[in-house]
């Protein structure tokens, strides 16, 4: 049970993120969320968006550098504890992180929605269903 | 003012017995290479040409010209002009499998050359009485051999440190007292940034006198050093191809290098038509050896561009000067000192998984040279994971120096960002305002 997240391969450089954006908005595509990391040299963007197939084929014809990774979206309640009791299950599960980032304001007010990038989503996925966590598949994206 | 002159006969010579030397001994290297190097005879012979129709050097225009590309094709001995046997050296280029000059000497070839390399220490106000420290590389390289010879000729006390070694450098420097420095400027400008880290001034500094050559430097680099070392800095000029440092040398002046006519007659020509352009015109420089005997390279084609100017010189001497070379119309680039050439870095790049499209940018920081290589990022190469992709970057950069022997920084960009032109990547960038 696992999400879709597109990684791009940006140049540390003014303009670069807004090109993307652009081939983005020009195909009409709904990013539900993104996270950056960067180097002095460059940057790895990371998007998760309602159309896959079509942001990726766009970004591709458009020139950009970019791979699908798999990763495990977990619905939290938007409270206290919410992160730290979904962690307590991965490390349990002795799962391994690699990057983690969060995305607010979906349909449902009441939830925050974490991405995580781990070394084994299918054992990361059981864990946390089995501890009643909600795992989104990619269907539900676009309905977030 | 005194005499700086190693062969005052010959460097002070009217124009007229400069001619006359160059008329008689282009005839006879004419011949000499039309019976010793076949593969010359059958250039000459594709154009028409016997020895008879070369009587002065009016008629040098009329010759085939040679380049690094015959060079290759002819390795290593298929442009010798003299038995093995009479043969006592060899000097090589460095440069990649295939890219790399074997020169060959006798005996009389290398005393021309050192006499040459004599001629440019006297020029500088070199004596007997100098401790002549020779820092360019010893081995393949010509720096190392040829200064050392002209400095034995001139009979300065030579100090063979060859290159590298900061610490043993300095230490020979302040303790035998040396007066003149060989090695290129590169190397000079580390030398003096690292004697003022050591609280050494300028007149604390024993040298007198620098001649460096070997790559192209910049007249605000030349200031600089003079003003480290407290010295005065030379340019010399020369290539293995054609003997080695001293083809050309500058003297008090220091606005250009003479070139010593009575071994190499010098042609500007224009790159692309082959034309031989007037005095002052930028273009490329052609050497044809006059008088060498185991590598008789006639009408070669350096590369390097330049102009040349018969103007009166305050020196004394009336030998043509050609000024500091701007560029190369080929690919190698000397970097810090070292060849470089594209396709070594190509090498490095595809035996890595990336391809090779990619860019060089050269410039000019503080006096050092900076080697830049900008890699199109390409969909194999490509993770979600940043620390691997820093890793793999990394790994390219320590590829590069291995290959190279410097260091190299490496920068990902996006594909399709390397300007091509006509289909085709401008593989090099070399900023450096010399």
């Amino acid at each position: 049970m696992s999400v879709k997240q597109i990684s791009i391969f940006l140049e540390n450089k003014p303009g670069t993120l807004n090109k993307m954006t652009d081939v983005l908005a020009d195909a009409s595509i709904d990013m539900r969320a993104l996270s950056l990391a960067e180097t002095k040299d460059f940057g790895i963007v990371r998007i998760i968006v309602d159309d896959v197939i079509v942001a990726l084929s766009t970004l591709k014809a458009a020139g950009f550098v970019c791979s699908l990774t798999p990763v495990v979206v977990c619905a939290i309640p938007d409270e206290p504890g919410g992160l730290n009791r979904i962690l307590k299950v991965l490390t349990e599960a002795d799962v391994n992180l690699e990057y983690m980032y969060a995305f607010l304001g979906g349909k449902d007010a009441d939830h925050a929605y974490m991405i995580f990038r781990v070394d084994d989503e299918d054992k990361a996925s059981a864990a946390l269903v089995a501890r009643k966590f909600r795992v989104v598949e990619q269907e539900e994206i676009s309905e977030l | 003012m005194t005499e700086n002159y190693y062969s005052k006969e010959i460097e002070c010579a009217s124009p007229e017995t400069i001619r006359a030397i160059q008329d008689e001994k282009l005839v006879k290297q004419v011949r000499h290479v039309w019976d010793r190097v076949p593969y010359y005879r059958a250039k000459m012979q594709e154009k028409g040409l016997t020895p008879d129709d070369i009587r002065s050097r009016d008629d040098l225009y009329k010759l085939p010209f040679l380049s690094k590309a015959d060079l290759r094709e002819c390795y290593p001995y298929g442009l010798l002009g003299a038995p093995l046997k009479d043969c006592v050296r060899i000097q090589s280029t460095s440069g990649t499998t295939g890219k790399r000059v074997v020169a060959f000497y006798t005996q009389h070839d290398v005393d021309l050359w050192e006499e040459c390399c004599a001629r440019a220490i006297m020029a500088t106000g070199g004596t007997n009485e100098d401790v002549c420290q020779v820092s360019y590389g010893y081995g393949l390289f010509t720096g190392g051999p040829g200064l050392n010879g002209g400095s034995h000729k001139v009979g300065c006390l030579t100090v063979p440190t060859s290159s590298g070694n900061t610490e043993r450098q300095i230490m020979f420097i302040m303790d035998l007292s040396a007066t003149i420095l060989c090695c290129t400027p590169s190397y000079a400008a580390y030398l003096g940034e690292s004697m003022k880290a050591k609280g050494l001034t300028p007149d604390q500094i024993p040298l007198k006198v620098g001649i460096f050559g070997a790559e192209a430097w910049s007249e605000e680099m030349r200031h600089s050093i003079e003003a480290t070392l407290g010295i005065k800095a030379y340019d010399i000029y020369g290539l293995t191809e054609i003997s080695g440092p001293g083809v050309a040398f500058e003297c008090s002046e220091q606005n250009g290098m003479h070139i010593n006519e009575d071994h190499f007659i010098a042609e500007v020509i224009d790159p692309d038509t082959g034309e031989v352009l007037p005095d002052g015109t930028d273009g490329e420089l052609v050497f044809t050896c006059l008088d060498k005997e185991a590598f008789p390279l006639l009408r070669y084609r350096t590369r390097d561009i330049t102009s040349l100017s018969h103007e009166k010189c305050s020196c004394g001497r009336t030998f043509v000067k050609m000024s500091r070379p701007k560029g190369r119309t080929d690919d190698m680039l000397i970097i810090r000192g070292v060849n470089v050439f594209p396709s070594q870095i190509e090498t490095v790049l595809l035996n890595s998984g990336y391809p090779a499209n990619y860019q060089i940018l050269v410039d000019r920081v503080n006096n050092t040279d900076t080697l830049d290589v900008q890699v199109e990022m390409t969909p194999e190469m490509f993770t979600d994971n940043l620390g691997e992709v820093a890793t793999r970057q990394r790994q390219l950069e320590s590829g590069l120096q291995s290959m190279l022997g410097i260091r190299a920084a490496v920068h990902l960009v996006a594909p399709q960002t390397i300007a091509r032109s006509e289909g085709k990547a401008v593989r090099v960038i070399d900023k450096r305002k010399i």
